[in-house]
Protein backbone atom coordinates (compact mmCIF):
# COMPACT_ATOMS: atom_id res chain seq x y z
CA UNK A 1 0.00 0.00 0.00
CA UNK A 2 1.23 3.49 -1.12
CA UNK A 3 1.22 6.02 1.03
CA UNK A 4 -1.92 8.60 0.81
CA UNK A 5 -0.08 11.94 -1.22
CA UNK A 6 -3.53 14.03 -1.84
CA UNK A 7 -6.19 14.33 0.52
CA UNK A 8 -9.31 15.80 0.04
CA UNK A 9 -11.93 16.07 2.66
CA UNK A 10 -15.31 16.92 2.46
CA UNK A 11 -14.45 19.69 -0.32
CA UNK A 12 -17.30 21.87 -1.51
CA UNK A 13 -16.51 25.36 -4.01
CA UNK A 14 -18.87 27.86 -5.03
CA UNK A 15 -18.62 30.34 -7.07
CA UNK A 16 -20.56 33.05 -6.68
CA UNK A 17 -23.23 31.13 -4.61
CA UNK A 18 -23.21 28.55 -7.26
CA UNK A 19 -22.06 25.03 -5.99
CA UNK A 20 -18.92 23.86 -8.33
CA UNK A 21 -18.40 20.99 -6.29
CA UNK A 22 -20.01 19.28 -3.59
CA UNK A 23 -18.58 17.46 -0.61
CA UNK A 24 -15.67 15.81 -2.57
CA UNK A 25 -13.47 13.57 -0.93
CA UNK A 26 -11.07 11.79 -2.18
CA UNK A 27 -7.21 10.46 -1.27
CA UNK A 28 -4.39 9.93 -4.15
CA UNK A 29 -1.54 7.63 -3.34
CA UNK A 30 1.80 7.86 -4.12
CA UNK A 31 2.98 6.07 -7.23
CA UNK A 32 -0.35 6.66 -9.08
CA UNK A 33 -1.75 8.25 -12.40
CA UNK A 34 -5.18 8.98 -11.73
CA UNK A 35 -7.52 9.68 -14.63
CA UNK A 36 -10.41 12.24 -14.13
CA UNK A 37 -13.22 11.76 -16.28
CA UNK A 38 -16.50 14.31 -16.36
CA UNK A 39 -18.51 16.22 -18.52
CA UNK A 40 -17.35 19.82 -19.44
CA UNK A 41 -18.56 21.70 -16.29
CA UNK A 42 -18.67 18.99 -14.20
CA UNK A 43 -16.33 20.49 -11.89
CA UNK A 44 -12.76 19.18 -13.37
CA UNK A 45 -10.58 22.42 -13.63
CA UNK A 46 -12.08 23.55 -10.30
CA UNK A 47 -10.85 20.60 -8.44
CA UNK A 48 -7.58 21.30 -10.25
CA UNK A 49 -7.75 24.92 -8.94
CA UNK A 50 -9.06 24.08 -5.25
CA UNK A 51 -5.97 21.40 -5.10
CA UNK A 52 -3.60 24.43 -6.08
CA UNK A 53 -5.80 26.35 -3.33
CA UNK A 54 -6.53 29.46 -6.06
CA UNK A 55 -10.19 28.92 -5.15
CA UNK A 56 -11.22 29.11 -1.45
CA UNK A 57 -13.75 26.14 -0.73
CA UNK A 58 -16.82 26.59 1.27
CA UNK A 59 -16.27 23.84 3.32
CA UNK A 60 -13.52 21.08 3.75
CA UNK A 61 -9.59 21.11 3.12
CA UNK A 62 -6.88 19.81 0.65
CA UNK A 63 -3.60 18.44 2.06
CA UNK A 64 -0.65 17.34 0.18
CA UNK A 65 1.39 14.94 2.53
CA UNK A 66 -0.24 15.82 5.38
CA UNK A 67 0.55 19.68 5.03
CA UNK A 68 -1.37 23.05 3.53
CA UNK A 69 -0.59 22.90 -0.15
CA UNK A 70 0.45 26.89 0.34
CA UNK A 71 3.54 25.23 2.16
CA UNK A 72 3.84 22.46 -0.03
CA UNK A 73 4.15 25.20 -3.31
CA UNK A 74 7.31 26.96 -1.42
CA UNK A 75 9.20 23.69 -1.85
CA UNK A 76 7.62 23.49 -5.64
CA UNK A 77 6.46 20.00 -4.89
CA UNK A 78 3.36 20.32 -6.86
CA UNK A 79 3.52 21.20 -10.70
CA UNK A 80 0.17 22.41 -12.48
CA UNK A 81 -0.11 22.49 -16.10
CA UNK A 82 -3.31 24.16 -16.65
CA UNK A 83 -5.73 23.53 -19.39
CA UNK A 84 -5.05 26.21 -21.79
CA UNK A 85 -2.01 28.25 -20.92
CA UNK A 86 -3.13 31.56 -20.70
CA UNK A 87 0.31 33.35 -22.11
CA UNK A 88 0.84 35.73 -24.13
CA UNK A 89 2.74 33.90 -26.95
CA UNK A 90 4.54 36.59 -27.86
CA UNK A 91 6.28 37.19 -25.06
CA UNK A 92 10.42 37.64 -24.99
CA UNK A 93 11.01 34.40 -23.66
CA UNK A 94 12.09 30.93 -25.48
CA UNK A 95 11.80 27.51 -24.35
CA UNK A 96 14.99 27.41 -21.96
CA UNK A 97 13.99 30.36 -20.01
CA UNK A 98 10.06 29.30 -19.92
CA UNK A 99 11.46 25.39 -18.27
CA UNK A 100 13.83 27.85 -16.34
CA UNK A 101 10.90 29.58 -14.68
CA UNK A 102 10.13 26.11 -12.94
CA UNK A 103 13.46 26.23 -11.20
CA UNK A 104 12.97 29.75 -9.50
CA UNK A 105 11.49 27.75 -6.40
CA UNK A 106 15.24 26.65 -6.18
CA UNK A 107 16.90 29.45 -6.07
CA UNK A 108 17.55 32.25 -4.03
CA UNK A 109 15.96 35.48 -3.89
CA UNK A 110 17.93 37.30 -7.29
CA UNK A 111 17.08 33.63 -9.02
CA UNK A 112 20.37 33.14 -10.74
CA UNK A 113 20.36 29.44 -12.04
CA UNK A 114 23.20 27.19 -10.15
CA UNK A 115 25.20 24.46 -12.12
CA UNK A 116 22.00 21.68 -10.87
CA UNK A 117 19.31 24.45 -12.48
CA UNK A 118 20.71 24.15 -15.71
CA UNK A 119 21.32 20.64 -15.33
CA UNK A 120 17.68 20.01 -15.00
CA UNK A 121 16.52 22.20 -17.35
CA UNK A 122 18.78 20.95 -19.69
CA UNK A 123 17.46 17.28 -18.70
CA UNK A 124 13.68 18.06 -18.96
CA UNK A 125 14.11 19.52 -22.11
CA UNK A 126 15.62 15.94 -23.85
CA UNK A 127 12.98 14.28 -22.27
CA UNK A 128 10.14 15.85 -24.10
CA UNK A 129 12.17 15.61 -26.71
CA UNK A 130 12.98 19.75 -27.74
CA UNK A 131 16.90 19.88 -27.42
CA UNK A 132 17.11 21.24 -30.93
CA UNK A 133 14.36 23.76 -29.90
CA UNK A 134 15.83 25.32 -26.46
CA UNK A 135 16.34 28.92 -27.91
CA UNK A 136 13.00 29.04 -30.02
CA UNK A 137 10.45 31.97 -28.68
CA UNK A 138 7.74 30.22 -27.66
CA UNK A 139 5.39 31.95 -30.53
CA UNK A 140 7.03 29.83 -32.90
CA UNK A 141 6.45 26.62 -31.56
CA UNK A 142 3.39 24.13 -32.61
CA UNK A 143 0.51 23.03 -30.59
CA UNK A 144 2.50 20.29 -29.50
CA UNK A 145 5.62 21.57 -28.68
CA UNK A 146 4.13 24.46 -26.96
CA UNK A 147 2.55 21.59 -24.40
CA UNK A 148 5.59 19.96 -24.55
CA UNK A 149 7.61 23.02 -22.98
CA UNK A 150 5.23 23.08 -20.29
CA UNK A 151 5.01 19.89 -19.37
CA UNK A 152 9.41 20.42 -19.11
CA UNK A 153 8.71 22.91 -17.05
CA UNK A 154 6.49 20.90 -14.61
CA UNK A 155 9.47 18.09 -15.45
CA UNK A 156 11.96 20.73 -14.29
CA UNK A 157 10.25 21.91 -11.19
CA UNK A 158 10.83 18.05 -9.86
CA UNK A 159 7.37 18.17 -7.91
CA UNK A 160 5.81 14.88 -6.42
CA UNK A 161 2.88 15.60 -7.31
CA UNK A 162 1.55 16.42 -11.11
CA UNK A 163 -2.00 17.87 -11.72
CA UNK A 164 -2.36 18.24 -15.83
CA UNK A 165 -5.69 19.25 -17.10
CA UNK A 166 -6.34 18.42 -20.30
CA UNK A 167 -2.92 18.05 -21.29
CA UNK A 168 -3.50 15.95 -25.08
CA UNK A 169 -6.06 18.86 -26.27
CA UNK A 170 -4.92 20.10 -29.36
CA UNK A 171 -1.63 17.83 -29.49
CA UNK A 172 -0.43 15.63 -31.85
CA UNK A 173 -0.25 11.55 -31.68
CA UNK A 174 3.39 11.99 -31.27
CA UNK A 175 3.08 14.01 -28.57
CA UNK A 176 0.36 12.63 -27.06
CA UNK A 177 2.60 8.88 -26.69
CA UNK A 178 5.58 10.60 -25.39
CA UNK A 179 3.76 12.28 -23.03
CA UNK A 180 2.30 9.43 -21.57
CA UNK A 181 5.53 7.74 -21.67
CA UNK A 182 6.82 10.32 -19.51
CA UNK A 183 3.81 9.89 -17.00
CA UNK A 184 4.11 6.37 -16.70
CA UNK A 185 8.34 6.93 -15.94
CA UNK A 186 7.14 9.39 -13.27
CA UNK A 187 4.81 7.27 -11.59
CA UNK A 188 7.81 4.11 -11.47
CA UNK A 189 9.55 7.36 -9.52
CA UNK A 190 6.69 7.57 -7.13
CA UNK A 191 5.10 10.70 -8.32
CA UNK A 192 1.50 10.81 -8.02
CA UNK A 193 -0.10 12.58 -11.00
CA UNK A 194 -3.77 13.87 -11.22
CA UNK A 195 -5.03 13.95 -15.18
CA UNK A 196 -8.01 15.06 -16.90
CA UNK A 197 -8.86 13.40 -20.32
CA UNK A 198 -11.58 13.84 -23.03
CA UNK A 199 -10.26 10.85 -25.04
CA UNK A 200 -11.73 8.05 -22.42
CA UNK A 201 -10.16 5.53 -24.94
CA UNK A 202 -6.61 6.42 -23.85
CA UNK A 203 -7.66 6.99 -20.11
CA UNK A 204 -7.49 3.25 -19.55
CA UNK A 205 -4.37 2.63 -20.99
CA UNK A 206 -2.19 4.12 -19.01
CA UNK A 207 -3.66 5.24 -15.72
CA UNK A 208 -4.18 2.79 -13.26
CA UNK A 209 -6.81 4.87 -10.61
CA UNK A 210 -9.73 6.51 -12.15
CA UNK A 211 -12.01 9.36 -10.52
CA UNK A 212 -15.36 9.97 -12.15
CA UNK A 213 -17.28 13.47 -11.28
CA UNK A 214 -20.00 15.52 -12.14
CA UNK A 215 -19.94 17.68 -9.16
CA UNK A 216 -19.33 15.75 -6.49
CA UNK A 217 -17.48 12.73 -6.71
CA UNK A 218 -19.25 9.96 -8.17
CA UNK A 219 -16.99 6.83 -8.50
CA UNK A 220 -13.29 6.53 -7.19
CA UNK A 221 -10.66 3.03 -7.73
CA UNK A 222 -8.75 0.59 -9.57
CA UNK A 223 -9.45 1.86 -13.39
CA UNK A 224 -10.43 -2.05 -14.52
CA UNK A 225 -12.89 -1.85 -11.45
CA UNK A 226 -14.86 1.86 -11.65
CA UNK A 227 -14.41 2.23 -16.28
CA UNK A 228 -17.22 0.76 -16.34
CA UNK A 229 -20.10 1.01 -19.01
CA UNK A 230 -22.80 1.69 -15.75
CA UNK A 231 -20.18 3.87 -14.15
CA UNK A 232 -19.30 6.03 -17.24
CA UNK A 233 -23.36 6.25 -17.48
CA UNK A 234 -23.59 7.62 -14.56
CA UNK A 235 -21.08 10.06 -15.03
CA UNK A 236 -21.98 11.18 -18.64
CA UNK A 237 -25.83 10.56 -18.04
CA UNK A 238 -27.78 10.34 -21.88
CA UNK A 239 -24.56 10.44 -24.08
CA UNK A 240 -22.87 7.90 -22.31
CA UNK A 241 -25.09 5.02 -24.06
CA UNK A 242 -22.82 6.92 -27.05
CA UNK A 243 -19.39 6.48 -25.13
CA UNK A 244 -20.10 2.62 -23.13
CA UNK A 245 -20.70 1.00 -26.69
CA UNK A 246 -17.76 2.49 -27.96
CA UNK A 247 -15.92 1.15 -24.88
CA UNK A 248 -17.12 -1.85 -25.16
CA UNK A 249 -16.15 -2.64 -28.19
CA UNK A 250 -12.84 -1.30 -27.67
CA UNK A 251 -12.94 -4.41 -24.77
CA UNK A 252 -13.62 -6.86 -27.56
CA UNK A 253 -11.20 -5.55 -29.79
CA UNK A 254 -8.33 -6.09 -27.09
CA UNK B 1 30.70 79.79 -40.93
CA UNK B 2 33.65 78.49 -39.85
CA UNK B 3 34.69 74.95 -37.65
CA UNK B 4 35.22 76.81 -34.62
CA UNK B 5 32.03 78.64 -34.44
CA UNK B 6 29.51 75.45 -34.92
CA UNK B 7 31.70 73.97 -32.56
CA UNK B 8 30.78 76.56 -30.11
CA UNK B 9 27.17 76.59 -31.31
CA UNK B 10 27.44 72.79 -30.81
CA UNK B 11 28.93 73.13 -27.35
CA UNK B 12 26.79 76.09 -26.20
CA UNK B 13 24.08 74.67 -23.79
CA UNK B 14 26.74 72.86 -21.96
CA UNK B 15 28.18 76.10 -20.52
CA UNK B 16 25.22 76.60 -18.22
CA UNK B 17 24.85 74.80 -15.03
CA UNK B 18 20.81 74.03 -15.54
CA UNK B 19 21.71 72.89 -18.69
CA UNK B 20 24.02 69.96 -17.52
CA UNK B 21 21.29 69.65 -14.96
CA UNK B 22 18.54 69.27 -16.95
CA UNK B 23 20.44 66.88 -18.93
CA UNK B 24 21.52 64.10 -16.22
CA UNK B 25 18.19 64.09 -14.81
CA UNK B 26 16.29 63.67 -17.99
CA UNK B 27 18.65 60.57 -18.64
CA UNK B 28 17.92 59.47 -15.14
CA UNK B 29 14.23 59.84 -15.62
CA UNK B 30 14.41 58.37 -18.87
CA UNK B 31 16.57 55.11 -17.97
CA UNK B 32 13.93 54.41 -14.80
CA UNK B 33 11.42 55.01 -17.09
CA UNK B 34 12.48 52.33 -19.52
CA UNK B 35 13.14 49.78 -17.16
CA UNK B 36 9.56 49.70 -16.07
CA UNK B 37 7.96 50.81 -19.35
CA UNK B 38 9.51 46.42 -20.16
CA UNK B 39 7.42 45.39 -17.76
CA UNK B 40 4.01 48.05 -18.22
CA UNK B 41 4.19 47.16 -22.10
CA UNK B 42 4.83 42.85 -21.32
CA UNK B 43 2.43 42.96 -18.37
CA UNK B 44 -0.59 45.38 -20.82
CA UNK B 45 -0.27 47.65 -18.23
CA UNK B 46 0.04 50.86 -20.71
CA UNK B 47 -3.41 51.92 -19.37
CA UNK B 48 -2.39 51.73 -15.59
CA UNK B 49 0.82 53.74 -16.40
CA UNK B 50 -1.57 56.45 -17.71
CA UNK B 51 -3.99 56.39 -14.71
CA UNK B 52 -1.23 56.18 -11.88
CA UNK B 53 0.56 58.72 -13.53
CA UNK B 54 -2.70 61.58 -13.32
CA UNK B 55 -3.90 60.10 -10.38
CA UNK B 56 -0.36 60.75 -7.93
CA UNK B 57 -1.30 64.80 -8.89
CA UNK B 58 -3.31 65.40 -5.65
CA UNK B 59 -0.58 63.85 -3.46
CA UNK B 60 1.79 66.28 -5.66
CA UNK B 61 -0.28 69.14 -4.47
CA UNK B 62 -1.27 68.01 -0.49
CA UNK B 63 2.58 67.12 0.04
CA UNK B 64 3.35 70.39 -1.13
CA UNK B 65 1.09 72.19 1.35
CA UNK B 66 2.48 69.94 4.39
CA UNK B 67 6.01 70.40 2.71
CA UNK B 68 7.03 66.46 2.47
CA UNK B 69 8.68 64.79 -0.09
CA UNK B 70 6.12 64.96 -3.44
CA UNK B 71 7.02 61.02 -3.72
CA UNK B 72 5.34 60.11 -0.52
CA UNK B 73 2.46 62.01 -1.77
CA UNK B 74 2.45 60.64 -5.21
CA UNK B 75 3.03 57.19 -3.78
CA UNK B 76 0.16 57.31 -1.62
CA UNK B 77 -2.23 58.70 -4.04
CA UNK B 78 -0.82 56.42 -7.01
CA UNK B 79 -0.84 53.31 -4.89
CA UNK B 80 -4.72 54.66 -3.44
CA UNK B 81 -5.78 54.93 -7.29
CA UNK B 82 -5.31 51.03 -7.82
CA UNK B 83 -6.32 50.01 -5.00
CA UNK B 84 -9.95 52.22 -5.85
CA UNK B 85 -9.33 50.80 -9.09
CA UNK B 86 -9.23 46.97 -7.64
CA UNK B 87 -11.91 47.52 -5.20
CA UNK B 88 -14.31 49.30 -7.62
CA UNK B 89 -13.86 45.97 -10.04
CA UNK B 90 -14.21 43.41 -8.00
CA UNK B 91 -17.66 45.02 -6.39
CA UNK B 92 -19.82 46.42 -9.18
CA UNK B 93 -20.82 45.04 -12.77
CA UNK B 94 -18.35 47.99 -14.76
CA UNK B 95 -15.54 46.55 -16.81
CA UNK B 96 -12.04 47.79 -15.78
CA UNK B 97 -11.59 49.92 -19.02
CA UNK B 98 -14.33 52.48 -17.47
CA UNK B 99 -13.22 51.92 -14.22
CA UNK B 100 -9.91 53.03 -14.67
CA UNK B 101 -10.97 56.12 -17.04
CA UNK B 102 -13.23 57.71 -14.10
CA UNK B 103 -10.86 56.77 -11.22
CA UNK B 104 -7.88 58.41 -13.14
CA UNK B 105 -10.00 61.90 -13.79
CA UNK B 106 -11.79 62.07 -10.57
CA UNK B 107 -8.23 61.87 -8.70
CA UNK B 108 -7.17 64.22 -11.58
CA UNK B 109 -9.60 66.40 -11.08
CA UNK B 110 -9.44 66.79 -7.49
CA UNK B 111 -5.95 67.48 -7.58
CA UNK B 112 -6.53 70.35 -10.05
CA UNK B 113 -9.40 71.43 -7.65
CA UNK B 114 -7.02 71.46 -4.51
CA UNK B 115 -4.45 73.43 -6.90
CA UNK B 116 -6.93 76.30 -7.57
CA UNK B 117 -7.92 76.83 -3.79
CA UNK B 118 -4.24 76.14 -2.67
CA UNK B 119 -2.47 79.97 -1.95
CA UNK B 120 0.66 78.21 -3.19
CA UNK B 121 3.90 78.74 -5.50
CA UNK B 122 2.54 75.92 -7.44
CA UNK B 123 2.74 75.90 -10.70
CA UNK B 124 0.01 73.58 -12.45
CA UNK B 125 1.98 74.13 -15.54
CA UNK B 126 4.96 72.36 -14.47
CA UNK B 127 3.08 69.59 -13.35
CA UNK B 128 1.41 69.01 -16.12
CA UNK B 129 4.25 69.58 -18.62
CA UNK B 130 7.14 69.36 -16.82
CA UNK B 131 10.29 71.91 -15.86
CA UNK B 132 13.40 70.06 -16.02
CA UNK B 133 15.41 73.34 -16.74
CA UNK B 134 13.99 74.83 -13.66
CA UNK B 135 14.93 71.90 -11.56
CA UNK B 136 15.82 72.04 -7.87
CA UNK B 137 18.17 70.77 -6.40
CA UNK B 138 16.02 69.04 -3.53
CA UNK B 139 13.82 67.63 -6.99
CA UNK B 140 17.28 66.29 -7.72
CA UNK B 141 18.41 64.67 -4.40
CA UNK B 142 14.72 63.27 -4.72
CA UNK B 143 15.03 61.93 -8.60
CA UNK B 144 18.01 60.15 -7.64
CA UNK B 145 16.42 58.40 -4.58
CA UNK B 146 13.90 57.57 -6.41
CA UNK B 147 16.44 55.68 -9.54
CA UNK B 148 18.37 54.12 -6.37
CA UNK B 149 15.11 52.68 -4.83
CA UNK B 150 13.23 51.50 -8.30
CA UNK B 151 16.82 50.22 -9.77
CA UNK B 152 17.98 48.42 -6.70
CA UNK B 153 13.90 46.70 -6.42
CA UNK B 154 13.89 45.40 -10.50
CA UNK B 155 17.52 44.41 -9.88
CA UNK B 156 16.34 41.98 -6.78
CA UNK B 157 12.52 41.12 -7.80
CA UNK B 158 13.69 41.39 -11.71
CA UNK B 159 12.78 37.58 -13.06
CA UNK B 160 10.15 37.44 -10.38
CA UNK B 161 8.31 40.72 -12.37
CA UNK B 162 9.34 38.81 -15.40
CA UNK B 163 7.32 35.59 -14.17
CA UNK B 164 4.48 37.39 -12.62
CA UNK B 165 4.26 39.18 -15.66
CA UNK B 166 4.51 36.27 -18.39
CA UNK B 167 2.42 33.36 -15.81
CA UNK B 168 0.98 34.84 -12.95
CA UNK B 169 -0.27 30.90 -12.61
CA UNK B 170 2.54 29.69 -12.34
CA UNK B 171 4.26 32.13 -10.16
CA UNK B 172 1.56 31.30 -7.57
CA UNK B 173 2.24 27.73 -7.96
CA UNK B 174 5.74 27.67 -7.18
CA UNK B 175 4.30 29.90 -3.70
CA UNK B 176 5.33 33.14 -4.78
CA UNK B 177 3.28 35.93 -3.39
CA UNK B 178 1.84 37.81 -6.55
CA UNK B 179 -0.15 40.07 -4.73
CA UNK B 180 3.04 41.14 -3.02
CA UNK B 181 4.70 41.91 -6.79
CA UNK B 182 1.39 43.41 -7.53
CA UNK B 183 1.63 46.07 -5.14
CA UNK B 184 5.79 46.28 -5.43
CA UNK B 185 5.36 47.09 -9.44
CA UNK B 186 2.60 49.40 -8.88
CA UNK B 187 4.17 51.22 -6.14
CA UNK B 188 7.41 51.78 -8.55
CA UNK B 189 5.21 52.48 -11.11
CA UNK B 190 3.58 55.34 -8.64
CA UNK B 191 7.10 56.44 -7.75
CA UNK B 192 8.08 56.67 -11.36
CA UNK B 193 5.28 58.93 -12.32
CA UNK B 194 6.72 61.74 -9.67
CA UNK B 195 9.89 61.17 -11.41
CA UNK B 196 8.81 61.48 -14.65
CA UNK B 197 6.55 64.39 -13.43
CA UNK B 198 9.69 66.77 -13.07
CA UNK B 199 10.68 66.56 -16.19
CA UNK B 200 7.95 65.64 -18.76
CA UNK B 201 5.07 66.36 -16.95
CA UNK B 202 2.00 64.03 -16.00
CA UNK B 203 0.14 63.97 -19.43
CA UNK B 204 3.80 63.14 -20.96
CA UNK B 205 5.13 60.87 -18.31
CA UNK B 206 3.13 57.43 -19.73
CA UNK B 207 4.82 57.77 -22.87
CA UNK B 208 8.28 57.64 -21.67
CA UNK B 209 6.24 54.45 -19.97
CA UNK B 210 5.51 53.04 -22.74
CA UNK B 211 7.32 53.56 -26.38
CA UNK B 212 10.54 52.91 -25.09
CA UNK B 213 9.50 48.89 -24.19
CA UNK B 214 7.24 49.00 -27.20
CA UNK B 215 10.28 50.18 -29.30
CA UNK B 216 12.37 47.58 -28.19
CA UNK B 217 9.56 45.18 -28.17
CA UNK B 218 10.26 45.13 -31.70
CA UNK B 219 13.62 44.55 -31.72
CA UNK B 220 13.73 41.46 -29.84
CA UNK B 221 12.52 38.22 -28.87
CA UNK B 222 14.84 37.87 -25.73
CA UNK B 223 13.67 39.64 -22.34
CA UNK B 224 17.20 40.90 -21.61
CA UNK B 225 17.86 42.41 -25.08
CA UNK B 226 14.30 44.24 -24.84
CA UNK B 227 15.64 45.82 -21.41
CA UNK B 228 19.03 47.11 -23.33
CA UNK B 229 17.32 48.39 -25.53
CA UNK B 230 14.99 50.17 -24.02
CA UNK B 231 17.32 51.82 -21.71
CA UNK B 232 19.16 53.06 -24.90
CA UNK B 233 16.30 54.81 -26.55
CA UNK B 234 14.94 55.96 -23.11
CA UNK B 235 18.16 57.56 -22.28
CA UNK B 236 18.83 58.58 -25.81
CA UNK B 237 15.85 60.57 -26.36
CA UNK B 238 16.15 61.92 -22.99
CA UNK B 239 19.42 63.28 -23.60
CA UNK B 240 19.27 64.73 -27.28
CA UNK B 241 15.40 65.85 -26.65
CA UNK B 242 16.64 68.23 -23.84
CA UNK B 243 19.72 69.16 -25.74
CA UNK B 244 17.62 70.10 -29.10
CA UNK B 245 14.84 71.45 -26.69
CA UNK B 246 17.49 74.23 -26.06
CA UNK B 247 18.35 75.10 -29.60
CA UNK B 248 14.63 75.47 -30.51
CA UNK B 249 13.54 76.99 -27.36
CA UNK B 250 10.81 74.45 -27.53
CA UNK B 251 9.32 72.08 -25.06
CA UNK B 252 11.55 69.87 -23.29
CA UNK B 253 9.37 67.49 -22.87
CA UNK B 254 7.88 67.86 -26.04
CA UNK B 255 10.99 67.61 -27.61
CA UNK B 256 11.38 63.77 -25.42
CA UNK B 257 8.64 62.65 -26.33
CA UNK B 258 8.69 63.78 -29.91
CA UNK B 259 11.81 61.62 -30.12
CA UNK B 260 10.99 58.95 -28.71
CA UNK B 261 7.89 58.57 -30.73
CA UNK B 262 10.40 59.58 -34.46
CA UNK B 263 12.28 56.12 -32.83
CA UNK B 264 9.38 54.36 -32.49
CA UNK B 265 7.85 54.89 -36.00
CA UNK B 266 11.37 53.95 -37.91
CA UNK B 267 11.39 50.69 -35.25
CA UNK B 268 7.90 49.88 -36.73
CA UNK B 269 9.07 50.44 -40.31
CA UNK B 270 12.40 49.30 -40.27
CA UNK B 271 12.54 46.35 -37.77
CA UNK B 272 14.44 43.25 -39.32
CA UNK B 273 12.13 40.91 -37.67
CA UNK B 274 8.48 42.74 -36.65
CA UNK B 275 8.79 46.26 -38.84
CA UNK B 276 6.48 46.39 -41.45
CA UNK B 277 8.93 45.76 -44.39
CA UNK B 278 9.86 42.58 -42.69
CA UNK B 279 6.36 41.44 -42.44
CA UNK B 280 4.61 42.78 -45.30
CA UNK B 281 1.93 40.88 -46.33
CA UNK B 282 2.46 38.22 -43.66
CA UNK B 283 -1.09 38.22 -41.10
CA UNK B 284 -0.94 39.34 -37.77
CA UNK B 285 -2.64 38.03 -35.18
CA UNK B 286 -5.22 40.76 -35.44
CA UNK B 287 -6.24 39.87 -38.90
CA UNK B 288 -6.59 36.00 -37.80
CA UNK B 289 -8.85 37.01 -35.75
Amino acid sequence: MNKIRIDIENLTIAYNGKVALHGANLQLESGSICGLVGMNGAGKSTLFKAIMGFVKPVTGRVLIDQMPVRIIQKKSLVAYVPQAEEVDWNFPVNVWDVVMMGRYGYMNVLRIPSQRDRYAVKESISQVQLTDLGDRQIGELSGGQKKRTFLARALAQQATVLLLDEPFAGVDVTTEKLMIQLLIELRELGHTILISSHDLSSISTFCDRVVMINRTILAYGNTNEVFTPENLALTFGGSASVLASSLAKQKLGQ
Amino acid sequence: MDLLSVWEWLVAPFQYAFMLKAIAVSALVGLICAVLSCYMMLKGWALMGDAVSHAVMPGVVIAHILNIPLAIGSFVFGVGSVIAIGFIKSKTRIKEDAVIGLVFTGFFAFGLVLISKTPSNIDLKHILFGNVLGISNADIVQTVIIAVINLTVIGIFRKDFLLFCFDPTHAKSIGLNTGFLYYLLLSLLSLTAVAGLQTVGIILVVAMLVTPGATAYLLTDKFDQMMLLAIASGVFSSVVGTYISYHIDGSTGGCIVVLQTLIFVITMIFAPKYGLLATGDRPTDETLL
